[in-house]
């Protein structure tokens, strides 16, 4: 195995996130500037003692801006993974429960939603609808559709397990199914995307912000740090570094998450051989027993005392 | 001269589990050696390993010599030219071993090419001439059929024929049969003699079915935890098995041969087999076994002679020499009094029920081609009895439950539960009426949601049915003693179960409610034979303890003959043959249940019967044959052609008489006919049979 296995790499990911939370957060106490004020005895200076990652060209702290940028990106990224995988899980639940009119005419939502080029979408409407909350709600709006659909397909086959089934025999109504029986089997899936999520958006944000569709001057987000700092990267690396590492270190800590937690809650993958026992379902297995299963699986042509 | 010589096997899986500990065995030229044994038992491994097909990772240790030739150690392209050669294997699903994309004959002219070095005109004739020889009807057409094109018994067919394609010294047939259903494993292995006729080769047969051993094999061998504990010839073994655990499984096998013994029952093998890689023991059977001393803890044990070629792994042979005080019967519950049939309510009566599913994909939702999965079934269940429901795979057993179950208007006919028609039942009624009426399916590990602790399965159902909740966990643990489980199990989540284990939380979910009625379906079928007999007796206690009512599904009909008191057989979605057990299956009137009948390979190498085989597969349900829908495989409606073996044997007007008889048939759909007043049973036949 080459890569390590899923709940080292969640750990590490997750590990990773909390620090940059931590310093987005509690960083500002520390610093010796605020990111709306400016040093005018420095103009683009080098990291140094008094501006820890420089100053911008008309005498900002940088290392306040970054945590600004961060703090921004990291809130529209929860919220918006947040927004889009909950109205995935309910749309496609709903549609894959009920079916008949209301799965198509919710499926017809999502392809329509499908064909729209999301990211101009987003560019014209953002501005239309303010700064934080529209960016949020509008980012969310194009990223659930895909989710919506695979959701809606895992419960239409889970629908069809027999303790689904039994379940309803046994008289238990449709909204209890949902919650008891479908939703847990749903939530790695929308665990996993939640996270992978976060990291879209973050990008998506940065990318608007970039192009000058997002925060606006004075106010500052990691895509208008590096818009910024585009000329004159060469020149002044600081000023691109300080807003690229934080980003590519989110994206790249989410992405750990979100990966790890998808092989760490995949029921086919065997959470045995090597891995720490994890909670729930393999508790008091043999780790002999589980050793087996996964070799007797790729047996050619194997079906044990089939029907 | 042994073909095919293993000695000394071991098979280790990753990290560190034995599946193979130590086996010997030798198979000659034109023999055929099964080896049985339950899951977990490293029969496939060993199949695997004499393939070279173990999983990556798996270490193999000893030696597998085909005709003296080392074949362990040797690299895959180096067994690539022995397999398909000299080395040939059935799989258990024909469909996945063979290549979708491919016509079947290229693909059976393809290893003849590649091992004979044929030309492509040499070897595709070749292919036709083998594809015959496996009783494919019209081969040079159907050699261009694509894999899809073949229902499973053909497909089983085309990899054999494939598989002795370069006449193999020796053929290891995984399971060949158990995804196939019984009329149609009949003829697999009618097949499979044919193949060890035509090439003289040496057949290793990996099966859990006793049955199929005794049909064909001329040797066995017992896996028991990944050695052989009991080998031999297939009669000795068979008739006077000295190893405890062959004794027990032997006697705990449902047969259709020996009527239902009243108040007494085998004993059956207490405990599951132990998972694969288990804790070395000394014996392993030990936990198991009824007659294990302190001399079992000792050392393993070794093979010792019992008989001619008859090996047993036991210390204790001397106390198994008589089976029966191994496994001795215990007294079975006795059977529940009960008022005579007419005089007890019908829990379940359904008439005329029919339920089509439209084609797939169609856009017109027209009639033609619906499948019929059920398609006009009438039958009625009284209280406290149990109906057998069988049928081969596809003749709407399921559906005809999961009508019933879902308790709203059938498409047609017409459903009554408990007297009520489920056709005019209110919400609140139809909660309430699954009280009584409870399922149990067929695969466990399905059944019960994997991310609940069997304390929460069990308590969901009280809960949904409101009650108490003060109440539930009383209720709980009395569920739990009820199906034979300990009350540490609630805590468990089912996949630490294990299967038998599972098929008990299962039955105590549907006996949570106390019904009145329970709809099995195939509870038994994916439980290995020792785990089963013990939920039969589960189900027969549970049955006299709390008056239930049964319909159970099962296309084994040796387990019907155990517990039904009556018996229903299916073909395509309609009901052929209704009636008192005893009756069906002792002088069945229905020539399908007769063919089923002779299908079930008897775990008895002494009654290897001259069976008739069925000959067609079952039809596509949906475009059944016009008339009777048994017709093109009847042997009844075969035999009208040939007058001479009717009764009235007049030359012309037999003649006559027989075509008039052909024409019945292929007219109309036969209705069951009234009951005979005398024995409780019907069948839907134009012809059947006249009285003894």
């Amino acid at each position: 195995m080459t890569r390590p296995p899923g709940n080292r790499r969640a750990v590490a990911g997750a590990v990773l996130l909390a620090a940059l939370f931590a310093v987005a957060f509690l960083g500002p106490l520390a610093a010796p500037w605020r990111w709306d004020q400016t040093d005018f005895t420095a103009f683009r200076a080098p990291p140094s003692a008094g501006h820890w990652f420089g100053t911008t060209q008309s005498g900002r702290d940088l290392f306040a801006l970054t945590l600004r940028g961060m703090r921004k990106s990291l809130l529209i990224g929860l919220l918006v993974a947040v927004l889009s995988t909950g109205v995935a899980a309910a749309v496609g639940m709903t549609a894959g429960v009920l079916g008949g009119w209301v799965d198509r005419l919710l499926m017809f939502g999502v392809d329509l939603l499908l064909v729209l080029p999301s990211f101009l979408a987003v560019a014209v409407l953002s501005p239309a609808l303010g700064g934080g909350t529209g960016v949020v709600l509008v980012i969310a709006a194009f990223l659930w559709m895909i989710t919506a659909r695979m959701v809606r397909a895992m419960t239409l086959s889970l629908k069809e397990r027999d303790y689904v089934r039994a379940a309803r025999f046994l008289g238990v109504g449709p909204v209890r199914v949902i919650v008891r029986h479908i939703l847990p089997h749903l939530a790695s899936l929308l665990v996993v995307d939640a996270a992978l999520n976060v990291s879209l958006a973050i990008i998506t944000e940065a990318g608007l912000a970039y192009l000058g569709f997002g925060a606006q001057p004075p106010d500052a987000s990691l895509g208008t740090l590096i818009a910024d700092a585009r000329g004159a990267a060469p020149a002044y690396p600081w000023l691109f570094a300080s807003a690229a590492g934080p980003l590519v270190l989110i994206v790249l800590a989410v992405n750990l998450l979100g990966d790890g937690l998808r092989d760490a809650l995949d029921p086919s993958v065997p959470r045995c051989a090597g891995r720490a026992p994890r909670r729930g379902p393999r508790d008091g297995v043999p780790q002999a027993l589980c050793a087996v299963r996964a070799p007797a699986a790729r047996a050619p042509g194997k079906r044990e005392d089939a029907a | 001269m042994s073909v095919l010589e293993i000695s000394g096997l071991h098979v280790v899986y990753p990290p560190d589990v034995p599946v193979v500990r130590g086996l010997d065995l030798a198979v000659e030229g034109g023999e055929v050696v099964g080896v049985v044994g339950e899951s977990g038992s490293g029969k496939s491994a060993l199949a695997l390993a004499v393939l070279g097909l173990l999983p990556a990772g798996a270490r193999a240790r000893g030696s597998v010599r085909l005709r003296g030739a080392e074949l362990l150690g040797r690299s895959d392209a180096e067994l690539a030219r022995v397999r398909g050669r000299d080395l040939a294997m059935v799989f258990q699903d024909p469909l996945s071993a063979l290549t979708p994309v491919h016509p079947v004959g290229d693909q059976i002219a393809e290893t003849i090419q590649i091992h004979a070095g044929a030309t492509r005109r040499a070897a595709r004739a070749r292919a036709v001439e083998l594809l015959d020889l496996v009783g494919i009807p019209d081969a040079a057409r159907r050699a261009r059929a694509h894999p899809h094109e073949f229902s499973g018994g053909m497909r089983q067919r085309v990899m054999i024929a494939m598989a002795i394609a370069n006449d193999p010294v020796a053929i290891v047939a995984d399971e060949p049969t158990t995804a196939l259903d019984v009329t149609v494993q009949a003829q697999i292995l009618d097949v499979l003699r044919v193949a060890r006729d035509a090439t003289g080769a040496a057949i290793v047969l990996i099966t859990h079915d006793l049955g199929v051993v005794a049909d064909l094999a001329d040797r066995v061998v017992v896996m028991y935890a990944g050695r052989e504990v009991e080998s031999g010839p297939v009669g000795d073994v068979y008739r006077r098995p000295r190893m405890p655990y062959t004794i027990g499984l032997l006697r705990s096998l449902p047969r259709l041969d020996a009527p239902r013994e009243r108040g007494a029952r085998p004993a059956p093998i207490g405990g599951a087999p132990p998972p694969a890689g288990g804790p070395p023991t000394p014996c392993p059977f030990r936990p198991r076994c009824p007659i294990g001393g302190p001399e079992c803890d000792r050392a393993a044990p070794a093979a010792v002679l019992v008989g001619a070629g008859h090996r047993a792994a036991c210390v204790r042979t001397a106390a198994t020499l008589d089976a029966g005080r191994v496994f001795p019967a215990v007294p079975a519950p006795p059977p529940p009094r009960r008022p005579p049939r007419a005089e007890r309510p019908a829990v379940l009566r359904i008439s005329g029920l029919a339920r089509h599913f439209p084609p797939r994909g169609a856009f017109a939702r027209r009639a033609a081609g619906a499948v019929r999965a059920v398609d006009g079934v009438s039958l009625e269940v009284r209280a406290g009895e149990t109906l057998g429901l069988v049928g081969e795979s596809g003749c709407g057993k399921t559906t005809l439950l999961m009508e019933i179950l879902r308790l709203e208007r059938p498409q047609r006919g017409r459903i009554a539960v408990f007297g009520r028609d489920v056709a005019a039942l209110s919400p609140k009624v139809r909660k309430a009426l699954r009280r009584d009426l409870q399922v149990v399916f067929q695969d466990p590990a399905t059944s019960l949601d994997p991310r609940m602790r069997v304390r929460d399965i069990l308590t969901q159902p009280l809960r949904t049915h409101r009650v108490a909740r003060a109440a539930v966990p009383r209720r709980v643990a009395e569920l739990l003693g009820l199906v034979g489980l300990e009350q540490a199990h609630a805590d468990r989540y089912p996949a630490a179960l294990s299967a038998g284990q599972r098929q008990r939380v299962a039955i105590a979910r549907a006996l949570a409610l106390e019904p009145r009625l329970l709809l099995l379906d195939e509870p038994v079928a994916s439980l290995d034979v020792s785990v089963q007999a013990q939920i039969m007796d589960l189900l027969e206690d549970l049955r006299a303890g709390l008056g239930l009512a049964y319909v159970f599904v099962a296309h084994d009909l040796a387990v019907v003959r155990r517990v039904a008191d009556r018996v229903a057989v299916m073909y395509a979605g309609r009901i052929v043959e209704i009636g008192a057990a005893d009756a069906v299956y002792e002088s069945p009137a229905h020539p399908y249940t007769r063919a089923l009948l002779d299908a079930v390979p008897a775990p008895d190498p002494a009654g290897r019967r001259g069976r008739r085989t069925l000959l067609a597969d079952p039809p596509d349900p949906s475009s059944p044959p016009a008339g009777c829908p048994f017709r093109p495989r009847c042997p009844r409606y075969a035999a009208l052609a040939a007058p001479a073996l009717l009764p009235a044997a007049g030359d012309e007007l037999g003649a006559r008489g027989g075509a008039v008889a052909r024409a019945r048939c292929e007219r109309a759909v036969p209705e069951l006919a009234a009951p005979d007043p005398a024995v409780d049973r019907s069948a839907a036949c134009h012809h059947p049979p006249g009285p003894p």
